[in-house]
């Protein structure tokens, strides 16, 4: 077994919380670049040239892409020889938090309950910790900050198995479409097909850390995620949904096996600053 | 084209204006939003006193980051409007002229600022280290305790935004995708 203190994981989540606000990762820098120089809206353009150069200042700066800077939505894979000593892992991964958005000037976005006092926590803990058991002597953590607007447009439906590939199609585009300019587009689709309905949610936000221009490996799921971008960009939402053929810069899609009487399908929606830090330990 | 605009907005200079136009945004804008008027809105029922005079003035949905040491206010770009709709048209009766956020706006929202002669515009969601760059100062109003969703004035300085619903009612929202949206066998050129 190998030995590893949670205070290089909180170590670690803290440098991951930092470096995710202030960097637009690369493969988002390309497409956005690639977008603006195929669109066709003057203002579309502009508009893309803006939030390009808003990535530029920010890493110069050292600020927030966004002032949203999330919730601190954490994934973690840890390998079965691991042993975990001083301390809780969990709390590990929330003083992690704790101290990248205090340390990093991040805003806090965490409220304590949903619905009754709304009172923020002030230190945008708790995260939310998704975790696998993977084979190996190593952990590798994902922080990957997800804003409210985005959020907030994304949407879960129990599809009959009947619908087949037209109701996954209306059901994506029709999200996308009632999203409008909300979610701040342009924005990256994640989907979530099959499983149970928390798989189904799981697996589109996983959909979302993935490197764009990388397709499923499943040449008939990426064959629908080139249908679907397609599809997407004919709505003519465009750059902050005001007009233009870049509505969206890729749509991911992750599958896992179901019920024989369902076919689940969600739709996570991940804005422009489609933030994302990894480190192996 | 690039409109220069100052705050607080007069009825002409709202007249002035037109969806799409591209504004530059300079004086004094105050920020707010989901907590923010909701207290708002208790306190006008309550028939207590704003701790803002309204009258001709611009409201910025933002919860900026914190500053850095020597900034004066870290990443503020827009959030969502539509989750102020409820509050908005009686905010526009006291006398609000304009209001700074992103997405689209309910009918009666809508309704309430050709009503009011007012005007909305956006600014770019997820551009908030740039937008920053424009404030020039920052001073805390009401409900430090809200923390990001606080009352601060800003000073701001050809900040960039959009028209977006002008008080004609004119909607770049509507009217924006509708030039490039494609439908049935149409191909893209």
């Amino acid at each position: 077994m190998r030995e590893i203190n949670v205070e290089l994981v909180t170590k670690t989540v803290e440098v991951l919380c930092i470096e995710a606000n202030y960097k637009l990762p690369a493969d988002v820098k390309n497409a956005l670049e690639a977008a603006a120089d195929r669109e066709e809206s003057p203002l579309g353009k502009e508009i893309l040239m803006d939030i390009l150069m808003n990535a530029e200042i920010a890493s110069k700066k050292r600020v927030p892409l966004c002032q949203d800077t999330g919730l601190a939505v954490v994934f973690l894979e840890l390998g079965q020889d691991v042993r975990l000593v001083g301390g809780d892992l969990y709390e590990a991964i929330n003083e992690g938090v704790r101290r990248g958005y205090t340390n990093g000037y991040l805003r806090k976005s965490s409220v304590d309950d949903p619905f009754l006092l709304r009172k923020n926590t002030g230190d945008n803990t708790p995260a939310v910790i998704h975790t696998t058991i993977v084979p190996g002597d190593r952990v590798k953590i994902i922080v990957a900050p997800k804003g409210g607007g985005s959020e907030n447009m994304s949407a879960l439906g129990m599809l009959k198995p009947s619908d087949g590939v037209e109701g996954i199609k209306k059901f994506v585009v029709d999200t996308v479409e009632r999203a409008g300019s909300n979610p701040c587009p342009p924005i990256i689709v994640g989907v979530g097909i099959g499983g149970t309905i928390e798989v189904a949610a799981l697996i589109a936000k996983k959909a979302l850390l993935r490197t764009l221009g990388e397709h499923n490996p499943n040449p008939a799921v990426a064959a629908l995620e080139d249908d679907l971008l397609r599809e997407i960009n004919r709505l003519g939402i465009g750059p902050q949904g005001l007009g233009g053929r870049t509505t969206a810069l890729a749509v991911n899609i992750e599958t896992h096996p179901a019920h024989i009487a369902s076919m689940p399908v969600a739709v996570n929606i991940q804005c422009h600053a489609a933030r994302h830090r990894e480190a192996v330990i | 084209m690039t409109k220069k605009v100052n705050t607080p907005l007069s009825d002409e200079t709202v007249e002035n204006l037109e969806a799409g136009d591209r504004v530059l945004i300079s004086g004094i804008i105050y920020t707010g939003r989901d907590a923010a008027h909701k207290r708002l809105a208790g306190m006008m029922e309550r028939g207590e006193e704003l701790p803002v005079d309204l009258k001709g003035q611009v409201i910025y949905y933002v919860g900026p980051c914190p500053a850095k040491p020597g900034q004066v206010i870290g990443s503020a770009g827009p959030t969502t409007s539509g989750r102020m709709d409820s509050f908005t048209p009686q905010l526009l009766d006291r006398g609000l002229k304009g209001m700074i956020g992103k997405g689209t706006r309910s009918k009666e929202v809508i309704n309430s600022i050709v009503k009011n002669k007012a005007v909305y515009f956006a600014a770019i969601g997820g551009a908030g280290a740039l937008l920053a760059e424009t404030i020039k100062e920052a001073e805390l109003v009401a409900f430090d305790d809200l923390g990001p969703e606080a009352v601060y004035r800003l000073r701001v300085e050809d900040f960039p935004a959009i028209v977006i619903i002008d008080c004609h009612g004119n909607n770049l929202y509507e009217t924006g995708p509708k030039n490039f949206k494609l439908s049935g066998e149409e191909k893209q050129p």
